[in-house]
Order: structure tokens, then C-alpha cells, then sequence
């Protein structure tokens, strides 16, 4: 018999056309058991940094705003905090309500876009069609205010680039309404979900001691009981002016992650309806004309966690150094202790819990030491959705309809 | 902690600095040698139990900097180590993530990006360049222009 020890492996990634990151993973599974796991990432690297150097203080928040498009009002807002640190600027008070307001409206309509996602990979497509229909009406208001869905462009250093309309006033206020309404019945569903619970709970716990060890942020720490937030623990924009609270969960589980993120929508509705009624009177920005020699940290809770930008100004019309940190640059490598000992069939979920960009999980195919393919995502997705239904006919619940929540 | 006790207890690595700054109330930077790094980012992360946000790796013209970004959640201050690499043509300093494995990427970043060596890197592999990349062009260094 060859004493040679043959591995599994599971190659996750690493392109998908249609998804706007690259990321490669490599499982190594013993059966059904993933033992290992190694990330490959770096497809898609732009060299946001090195062009940053390149361009005048006011023109980097447009280009930081394309590091992502789904927290592109975070990016900006990181940089020009790190900027108005070094000129010590003061903003407006109006701008900074109006940065709050379109911060929340990006968590909010960020963490439905997470929720759809997470309910099609474990077989669950009505969420996905209602929380994606919930979240269009605030990429509506978004358009209204900003002029775009996405890349908004709205702040720059010494305030905002575009106000939020007075005559706007009661329409965000009853779109918030309504999506309150609908967000607490789908959170209710979720959470009274006897499959949910089956599938979710218990699967790729994040320890508390890991989440502090890989360093992880957003709702990836808020679900292991590590209750950071940027907007309460080094106020920025209008966050300390408002009544909230931070969300954490201590299981660390996916379904913890879910939970997080399911109420945090609600937190954000809610101070976003607040920025609005309070939102004061005044200018929305002010002149900045130069950036003195010096260094500043900016950082923002985007919708995956703390998003941390380092600039450093000679003087010069431009940056010297500019350092951009996204959150999941430091919540994907906390994989290694939240995947290892996890089914397969757990992984898609797992890997999809701490809201990275998808692609990696749109093109998996498992490979055994002779190179040949076993599964492809579509499979894995079906196994993914196969244990649900299972959980499902064991617990003998009956399939969740449109009706239901 | 609170500012006034993190304030107090920074004074313990005193003899490890060669300066701090302090450009507000809730951001410190405490500058050392590169040989001090991984002594003060010890002390920070798990004496104070700071959190580590990311480093920055810099081209300073005259030597290489690396920058510890650490966070204290309760007060909201940044507490950042920086440290000068004097050598520019061998560039190395101490890894931290034996200590801490949150920095395993942002190094292999900074050893692909400006060729500073990490001593005791558990996986000094690249990350950011192309495995065809040519060896000895580091592009965030200031001679590789925009």
C-alpha cells in the first residue's frame, strides 16, 4: 500500500465575470470535512494606492469611491475624515447629518443585499426576491439625493457635495416607514424560522478569542460578542447626536451574523428617520484650500465593518502616502478559524457570512489528487440547499411562501 | 480604557521610543528603530489590548517606515507604532504576526509592494504581484512612478 498521503482539494474561485472581486480558495477536505484552507486574492488589484499619489486631495474621493461599489459613500467619507484631520477642518453641521444619511441608507440597503444573498444559497430564493425588492426603493432615494445608485460622490473635505433637499424631507420619511414594516416581519420570519435555526446555528463559529486575534470588524466581531463600532466608539459625522444602539450577538455562528445584520437595518431606519427630522439648517460645506504638511487616520463603519484610511500630506497638492484598509481585507482571513472542521455543504454559507464579495463562492469545483472534478458551484450550491431541505423534513416544517412573511 | 489611563500606561514602553506625537487628543504616534517593533507592538496588543487595525508600509525617501495601526474601542484613540527602517538597500524589520495573525496579509502586502523582509513571517509568500512579476520592482516605492 503507497504511504503517500493523497489530499482533497477544493478550489474556490478564482474568477467570476459577472461579480466585481476576484478571490481564489483552496480547501483542502478530508470527505466531507474541510481540514485547511489557504486564500489566494489580488485578481483584481488596481493599485488604488499608488494612483492616489498621483491624483490632488479632492479628486481621491472619487477614486475611493470605486474601491467598492456597494460601500462607496464609506470610502470616501474614511478619506476625507483623514484629510480634515491633518487641515483641522470643521464641517458643517448639516453636512455631517447629511453624511449620516447617506451612510445608514448604504448600511441599509447593503445588509438587504446580504440577506437576499444568504437566503439563495441555503435554497431560500423568496427571501432573496423580497429582501432585494425592500432594498430598490432605497437606491431610489439615493439616486434622488446624489444622483446615483451607487459611486455617489457626495462627500468632499469640508463637508458634502450634494445636500439632502428639504422638500425630500417627507418622502425618505415614508419610505423609511414602509421599510421598517417590512424589514420587522421579515426579521420576525427569520428568527421564528425552526430551519433557519437548524441550518444556521452552530455552523462556522468565529470564537470570540479568533475574532480578536485575526482582527476582524463589523457585524463578522459584532457576532462574536466583540462589540466594536466605529460610530460609537469614535463618534464621526452625526452618529453621537443620535439615540441607537450597537448590536452584538455573542454565538458567533452564522446565524448570529444574520441576526446582527437583520437588526442593525432597523437601527439604521431608525437613525436615519432622526438625521432626518433634526437635519439642522446651514451651509453643507465649506472651502478647504490647503492641505498643510502632516499625517491623519480616518475611519467609518461601513456596512462589513471598519473601513480605515491613513494619508500623509507634505504640503504638496497631493498625498504622499495614502493607506486604504476595507473591512474585509481583515474579516476574510478569519476564515482559517471559522471554516476548518465545517461540512462542505457549510462552507457557501460560511464563507458568504461575513459578506465578502461573491465571486469567489459563484465558481467552486472540488478536485480529488487526480485532478478530477467531482463537484462544480452548482452542486455545491445544491448540497448547500439539499441539508436545508433535509433540516426541513426532519424538524417537519412546512416550506416557507410568499405569504408567510 | 479610558484616554487618561491608556495616556498613563503608554508610559511604560517609554525606553523602547525614540518619540511620540500626538496630533489630537485620540492620535498617538509612537515612533522606535525597527529593531523596538515588535517589543512596543507586543506591549500594545496584549498588555493594553488594543485592537490592530492594519500597517502601512511607506517609501520615506530616506528610509522605509512601517506603521502599526492599533485602536482602543473604548476611547476611540489610535495608537500608532511607527517604525523607521534605516537600511534602504536590505530593508527588514520583525514580524508581528507571530503575535498577532491579523497581520499575516498587510506583511506579505508591504514585503510585495516596497521589498521590506519580514524576520519570523510564517508565510513570507506573495499576495498583491502576479507570480510572474519580476523580482526586485516594488511598485509603491518612489521611483516607480504613477
Amino acid at each position: 500500500m503507497s504511504e503517500t498521503v493523497r489530499k482533497s482539494v477544493l478550489a474556490v474561485g478564482p474568477f467570476h465575470p459577472l461579480q466585481e472581486e476576484m478571490e481564489y480558495f483552496q480547501l483542502t477536505v478530508d470527505g466531507e470535512i474541510v481540514t485547511d484552507i489557504d486564500v489566494r486574492i489580488s485578481y483584481n488589484h488596481r493599485g488604488i494606492e499608488k494612483l492616489s499619489e498621483g491624483l490632488q486631495f479632492d479628486q481621491v474621493p472619487f477614486l475611493v469611491s470605486r474601491i467598492c461599489g456597494i460601500c462607496s459613500a464609506s470610502h470616501p467619507l474614511a478619506y476625507v475624515q483623514a484629510v480634515e484631520e491633518i487641515a483641522q477642518v470643521e464641517v458643517p453641521e448639516r453636512a455631517l447629518y447629511v453624511r449620516t444619511i447617506i451612510n445608514e441608507l448604504e448600511r441599509i440597503h447593503s445588509h438587504l443585499l446580504w440577506v437576499g444573498l444568504a437566503g439563495h444559497f441555503i435554497g431560500y430564493d423568496t427571501v432573496f426576491m423580497w429582501a432585494w425588492k425592500y432594498r430598490e426603493p432605497v437606491l431610489d432615494l439615493l439616486e434622488e439625493i446624489t444622483g446615483n445608485r451607487n459611486n455617489y460622490g457626495n462627500v468632499k473635505v469640508g463637508g458634502c457635495r450634494e445636500d439632502v433637499p428639504d422638500e425630500m424631507k417627507p418622502k425618505i420619511l415614508a419610505e423609511l416607514d414602509a421599510l421598517e414594516q417590512k424589514t420587522e416581519m421579515l426579521t420576525k420570519a427569520v428568527l421564528d424560522d425552526p430551519v433557519l435555526h437548524a441550518r444556521l446555528k452552530g455552523v462556522g463559529i468565529l470564537k470570540k478569542e479568533d475574532a480578536v486575534k485575526f482582527a476582524v470588524t463589523g457585524p463578522t466581531a459584532r457576532g462574536s460578542d466583540v462589540d466594536i463600532d466605529v460610530r460609537h466608539d469614535d463618534p464621526y459625522a452625526a452618529y453621537s447626536a443620535l439615540d441607537w444602539k450597537v448590536i452584538s450577538q455573542p454565538e458567533g455562528d452564522v446565524f448570529a451574523k444574520a441576526v446582527v445584520r437583520l437588526l442593525e437595518v432597523l437601527e439604521a431606519v431608525k437613525m436615519t428617520r432622526e438625521a432626518v427630522q433634526k437635519l439642522p439648517k446651514g451651509p453643507v460645506a465649506v472651502e478647504v484650500k490647503e492641505i498643510p504638511p502632516g499625517e491623519g487616520c480616518g475611519h467609518a463603519e461601513a456596512p462589513r465593518g471598519e473601513t480605515f484610511h491613513y494619508v500623509r500630506s507634505d504640503g504638496g497638492n497631493r498625498p504622499v502616502r495614502h493607506k486604504v484598509r476595507a473591512p474585509s481585507y481583515v474579516n476574510v482571513p478569519s476564515f482559517r478559524a471559522s471554516c476548518i472542521g465545517e461540512h462542505i455543504a457549510d462552507v457557501t454559507i460560511t464563507l458568504a457570512a461575513v459578506d465578502p464579495c461573491y465571486s469567489c463562492t459563484e465558481r467552486v469545483a472540488v478536485v480529488d489528487g487526480q485532478r478530477q472534478v467531482i463537484h462544480d458551484y452548482a452542486s455545491l450550491l445544491q448540497l448547500s440547499r439539499e441539508r436545508t431541505a433535509r433540516l426541513r423534513k426532519e424538524i417537519g416544517a412546512p416550506d416557507m411562501r410568499l405569504e408567510d412573511i | 480604557m479610558k484616554q487618561d489611563v491608556l495616556d498613563k500606561r503608554l508610559k511604560e514602553v517609554r525606553d523602547r521610543l525614540i518619540g511620540v506625537e500626538r496630533t489630537s487628543a485620540n492620535r498617538i504616534y509612537l515612533l522606535c528603530e525597527a529593531e523596538q517593533v515588535y517589543d512596543v507592538c507586543a506591549f500594545l496588543f496584549d498588555e493594553l489590548t488594543l485592537r490592530f487595525v492594519i500597517s502601512t508600509g511607506l517609501d520615506a525617501e530616506h528610509c522605509f517606515e512601517v506603521l502599526h495601526h492599533f485602536a482602543d474601542d473604548e476611547c476611540g484613540c489610535f495608537v500608532t507604532v511607527k517604525a523607521f527602517i534605516r537600511d534602504r538597500e536590505n530593508p527588514e524589520i520583525e514580524s508581528i504576526t507571530p503575535l498577532i495573525p491579523g497581520a499575516e496579509w498587510i506583511e506579505r502586502e508591504m514585503h510585495d509592494i516596497l521589498g521590506i523582509g519580514f524576520k519570523n513571517h510564517p508565510n513570507l509568500r506573495r499576495l498583491i504581484l502576479n507570480d510572474d512579476w519580476p523580482e526586485g520592482v516594488y511598485p509603491l516605492r518612489k521611483e516607480v512612478k504613477t
